[in-house]
């Protein structure tokens, strides 16, 4: 058994740079790659694209990435776990197979990992969307997937059945590191600290780039070396579960002690408390100290038995969004803007749709953070209105009055921009574990 | 002076709830974030944003404070028609907050 294994993390979201991938299957010296492409509403967009084309429904950046890591992978032994399955992970496996075999690999092992798909389930019972506190039937046909975050157990199986590549669908994203360290080390699926300190690296490492020092610059205060290069995450995780973050030697960016607490919060809520299949991990005491130049020591993390139920992420059909955008600059810009955002707000009543939301707001003045009127006079704005419709015709009628703008609003307006798009948003939902049962596919190249 | 000056932080989103960590440079500097930067005084600094409870909880071995804001993402990431739907850019809105100086 190995005393200690690198992980690379090749991507934090599906359009992530590929470069930094390649770099650590190259130069990393690791023993697994792993990418987690798969955001909150990525699947239910997935699986509308499934719907269209059978064969579809996996991550759009598969190809590009699996033919630009896959020589290096094949040839260092790396093996790759990725959630790039996305709705139809085992497609996906094939697609790999194909790809391996297009450039003279063969004899890989490529295990896709179902079951995440709980719609049918969802469908044919009774049951409450939490967040709404409404039944699952009321969203009736709007209703697009239902995907249950699956744990790392089937993710080991793949391993200890010789995967070269694993691919899933909906996982919890620490589970892409939790596995190859359960696999590795023999940790049992009880060793709750063991499982818990696992959790804190696949944590650290699930968004790539953002630990290495990329979504931290802010010059004069927190400056970073080389973001146009950002190198991408290595864990170092021995059997005792010891944690040390660093990446490839010449790499852009940096791993700091400034960097790693950053991450270890992004996205968390009790500190004491973060749920996942595998544990309810622990972050609370969680020490983190530099080891040297880019290299950061991470331990402290624990585990407490995981819960009785699996979060499901339902995508289903919300509503439609117009929206549109124009500029004004010069004096009296702030002015003009406003005047034209009245001018298209009585414009929508006029014409009589029906809107169940309205928002307005001046670029540069109060998009973000807002505060009522500017405090100064801007040099430019940028005008945005957008609005929530129950149709796609309706939605349209808003970048449409604001493009009209040109020729029927305040002067010198420029750059008009719209859209209409339909929303397929997400709720969740939690359901007893045993309803989602993992199964594994094996492809061979 | 502004919290800036003394601490960093990180937007995360999940739902309809913003998290914002706030992290000391300097561990020394810690004990004044954690008397100045409230709940209370953080909701109030997002009024406007924020429509549900603020939540603080402590890290000090990290010199760190984590902020769950609820009903904080104009209805939710994948539905909210803000131009920032994941309130991204709120860490940076934290960290204009005023504090006494040291």
């Amino acid at each position: 058994m190995k005393k200690s294994i690198r992980i690379g993390a090749g991507a934090g979201y599906s359009g992530d740079r590929i470069e930094p991938a390649v770099e650590l299957a190259e130069k990393g010296d690791i023993d697994y790659l792993v990418f987690e492409c798969l955001a909150e509403r990525t699947i239910a967009l997935a699986q509308q694209a499934r719907m269209k084309d059978p064969g579809a429904g996996y991550d759009p950046l598969l190809e590009a990435r699996m033919l630009a890591v896959l020589p290096a992978c094949a040839a260092k032994g790396i093996r790759i776990i990725t959630n790039m399955g996305a709705a139809n992970p085992e497609a996906a496996a094939a697609r790999v197979r194909d790809i391996a075999r297009s450039i003279g690999l063969q004899g890989l092992k490529v295990a896709a990992i179902t079951g995440d798909d709980v719609l049918a389930t969802l469908r044919g019972g009774d049951y409450l969307i939490d967040d709404t506190g409404e039944p699952v039937s009321s969203l009736g046909d709007r209703m697009l997937s239902a995907n249950a975050y699956l744990g790392a157990r089937p993710l080991v199986d793949a391993l200890a059945q010789g995967a070269d590549i694993v691919i899933t669908g909906r996982v919890a994203d620490p589970a892409l590191v939790l596995a190859p360290l359960l696999h590795e080390f023999g940790w049992g699926m009880e060793d709750w600290d063991l499982l818990g300190q696992g959790t804190v690296a696949g944590h650290l490492l699930e968004c790539a780039g953002q630990v290495c020092g990329g979504y931290y610059a802010d010059p004069g205060v927190k400056d970073v070396p080389n973001l146009a290069r950002l190198g991408f995450p290595i864990g170092e995780v021995s059997s005792d579960g010891t944690l040390v973050i660093t990446k490839v030697a010449g790499s852009g960016g940096m791993i700091t002690v400034g960097t790693c607490k950053e991450q270890l919060l992004y996205e968390i809520h009790d500190p004491a408390c973060y749920l996942t299949p595998d544990v309810i991990a622990d972050f609370s005491q969680v020490s983190i100290t530099e080891d040297g130049p880019d290299r950061v020591l991470v331990r402290g993390g624990r585990g407490r038995p995981r819960p009785p139920t699996l979060k499901v992420s339902i995508g289903y059909v919300d509503s439609y969004i117009g929206e549109g955008q124009i500029s004004y600059a010069g004096p009296g810009a702030a002015a003009r803007g406003q005047l034209a955002i009245d001018i298209v707000l009585e414009r929508l009543r006029i014409r009589g749709v029906v809107l169940s939301e309205v928002r307005s707001e001046l670029i540069g003045v109060n998009a973000i953070f807002k505060r009522g009127p500017a405090s100064h006079e801007p040099d430019e704005v940028r005008v945005r209105i957008a609005a929530r419709a129950d149709s796609l015709a309706h939605a349209a009628v808003v970048g449409n009055e604001v493009e009209a703008l040109y020729t029927c609003g305040p002067a010198g307006g420029g750059g008009a921009t719209k859209s209409a798009r339909q929303i397929v948003a997400v709720l969740s939902m939690l359901l007893p574990r045993e309803l989602a049962q993992a199964a594994i596919h094996f492809e061979e190249s | 002076m502004r919290l800036r000056e003394i601490a960093h932080s990180r937007a995360g989103d999940k739902g309809n709830t913003s998290n914002l960590s706030l992290i000391a440079f300097d561990a020394g500097d810690y004990a004044l974030l954690e008397r100045h930067v409230t709940a209370e005084r953080v909701k109030a600094h997002f009024s406007g944003i924020v429509n549900g409870d603020v939540q603080r909880y402590t890290l000090p071995q990290l010199g760190a404070m984590n902020f769950v804001m609820r009903q904080a993402l104009g209805g939710g990431v994948t539905r909210s028609l803000a131009l920032d739907a994941h309130g991204k850019c709120l860490s940076s809105v934290l960290l204009e907050m005023e504090i006494p100086d040291r």
